[in-house]
């Protein structure tokens, strides 16, 4: 009897998000008296396996080859259930990125499963497991109990702390790569990874999102928010104002229609807060507003607040923060 | 080939935050219902593609007896037709018994030409679960493309296309049929023109109810606790001064104080 935890690999490195959800299910098997086994799926799994070990797996599964290089769906599911099957599985957790949630609902499904999908919260009560999540945009929140024997959920990224790894080794049981390349019908012609040392939305601890606040001159307003958030570290975000009026991709929008990101901290230059945009970071832990018009609705979620113009405001907070930085 | 656009009725986006509890549980919700605005986006692929391969393209949606404004909004954007699927076919079940009811939809509107390609938006902004599309092609047993950017080409049965996912962009090959969930980027959906609305309004949509699909309904959760979260009070503290500097010193304090930097 198994919890059974994907780890997802981006270029053969581990989605740290996974490492949260692996010291939660940890913490969730000795409760329901349950070992914790970690699912590798690649062509090269050799350290993130053992990592699984270092941040708390019982057991390590890997599937390794060549045709597992990139994530397809036909494979990696049949890897899946078999790794299912192989442990005993009564969970199966996956974290809530794109392929994530995929590769959860399919497991699900084919298996006659009970799917939480972007659960926010998993705990167990009277020896059952539990998910929390929202639907409606993050306006009503509710509780998943699951009627079948395998409980599936894929789970939003930072729900848990990220542990600290232990000295902690093991072996690592081969499961059977699934279908050859003969038999995948989907077939790779060109892979670009993202652009590397961009820090990513859904993980980043602080994120610093620039709005319609730029409009009097957007390349110099997002370079300042830009410049805000290289100096901390942070993610670059924007509203839906700021990408559909050209300022800023899409790939940095966040909201409604957009990524739905719950950093530590979240500071809005020049976003108003529309219903929109707080459905996807209404959950931040610390949200700040810079914005000239007092009476805008980011100040009734914020904690902190300056009324200023951002073009002022964004340069000052940055050389504050390089100088204690430093 | 012809296309099948799979879409939902839910409420604008701006009204969500006043659905209550009481009407997520009954399902009778006050709000103005409109097309998922995800799923815009589907129709408005299927009909470029019906444009670039000459293919037929129809809206399927699932939903309570004569909820078909999200129908005749895909009839208005241009799709040929639409099918309400009635949700009392599944008898209150679960997101596999929805996909069961939808992909069996699929095979019953066969019209002419078989539905070898079914769009659907990524997400409802309701039920916020992205998982009803990986059910539809499990319920099929076709291929799954998920976050499609580009429909690149159809050629020899085969459909080539551009999918993103967090950590980068591929391209991708694979035989029809396919099930495609498509991300924001892939187009610009149009608005309904006025011919279009006007054309729309007088068609009826034929209803396929518990006589015209055979589902076992299978329920593997049980929703409890629904409840809404109230907003906490937060009391923003706005950093006064004289000088821009004078309010950033501040703002700089109190977030070092908060350890979140």
């Amino acid at each position: 009897m198994a919890i059974l935890v994907w780890i997802e690999q981006n270029d053969g490195q581990a989605v740290s998000n996974c490492w949260e959800l692996l010291a939660k299910a940890k913490e969730l098997g000795g409760e329901l008296g349950a070992d914790v086994a970690a699912l590798l799926i690649g062509s090269d799994t050799g350290e993130a396996a053992q990592q699984a070990f270092a941040y708390g797996a019982d057991r390590v599964l890997a599937a390794n080859a060549p045709t597992l290089e990139h994530f397809r769906l036909q494979p990696f599911a049949a890897v899946a259930e078999q790794a299912v099957e192989r442990t005993a599985a009564i969970a199966f957790l996956t974290n809530a990125s794109i392929r994530g949630g995929v590769l959860a609902a399919t497991v699900a499904c084919r298996r006659s499963a009970g799917i939480a999908a972007n659960a926010t919260d998993l705990k167990v009560e009277e020896g059952r497991l539990i998910a929390a999540r929202t639907i409606y945009s993050g306006n009503i929140h509710a509780e998943i109990q699951f009627e079948s024997s395998l409980a599936v959920a894929s789970v939003r990224p930072r729900s848990f702390p990220m542990p600290a790894p232990r000295d902690a080794t093991g072996t690592v049981e081969n499961l059977n790569v699934g279908p050859n390349e003969d038999e995948i019908r989907q077939k790779i012609s060109e892979f670009r990874a993202a652009d590397a040392g961009e820090v990513s939305l859904t993980d980043a601890h602080i994120i610093v999102s620039g709005g319609r606040g730029v409009a009097e001159d957007p390349p110099k307003g997002f370079e300042f928010v830009g410049e805000l958030a290289s100096t901390l570290g942070a993610a670059l975000g924007a509203s839906r104002a700021a990408v559909d009026a050209g300022y800023i991709p899409y790939k940095h929008q966040v909201g409604q229609t957009g990524k739905t990101v719950r950093p530590d901290l979240y500071i809005a230059c020049g976003i108003s807060g529309a219903i929109q945009h707080l459905a996807g970071m209404g959950n931040s832990k610390i949200i700040v507003a810079i914005n000239k018009d007092p009476d805008a609705p980011i100040f009734q979620r914020a904690k902190y607040g300056i009324v200023d113009d951002l073009f002022k405001t964004v340069p000052a907070l940055t050389a504050e923060f390089s100088k204690r930085l430093k | 080939m012809n296309v099948a656009v799979l879409i939902k009725q839910s409420p604008d986006t701006a009204e969500l935050p006043k659905v209550t509890v009481a009407e997520a549980q009954s399902g009778e919700l006050q709000a103005t219902m409109v097309i998922n605005p995800w799923d815009e986006f589907a129709v408005e692929e299927a009909i470029d593609l019906s444009d670039r391969f000459g293919c037929e393209t129809v809206a399927i949606s699932m939903g309570r007896e004569g909820e078909t404004d999200a129908l005749k909004h895909a009839l208005a954007m241009g799709v040929d037709s639409a099918v309400h699927v009635d949700e009392r076919v599944i008898d209150g079940g679960d997101e596999w018994a929805t996909a069961e009811a939808l992909a069996a939809a699929v095979k019953k509107v066969d019209t002419g030409e078989e539905v070898e390609l079914v769009l659907a938006g990524k997400m409802s902004v309701d039920g916020n679960s992205s998982v009803i599309y990986a059910g539809v092609a499990c319920k099929l047993g076709w291929d799954l493309l998920v976050n499609v950017t580009r429909i690149v080409d159809i050629v020899d049965g085969k459909l080539i296309a551009e999918q993103a996912f967090e950590g980068g962009q591929e391209t991708v090959e694979v035989p029809l049929p396919v099930v495609i969930s498509v991300a924001k980027e892939i187009n610009e959906p149009r608005y309904p023109s006025f011919m279009g609305i006007r054309k729309a309004s007088r068609v009826t949509i034929p209803t396929l109810g518990c006589d015209d699909l055979e589902i076992r309904p299978s329920s593997t959760t049980r929703w409890t606790d629904l409840n809404k979260p109230e907003p906490e009070d937060v009391q923003v503290r706005i950093f006064d001064g004289a000088s821009v500097e004078e309010k950033v010193t501040q703002l700089a304090d109190a977030l070092m104080a908060e350890k979140v930097i």
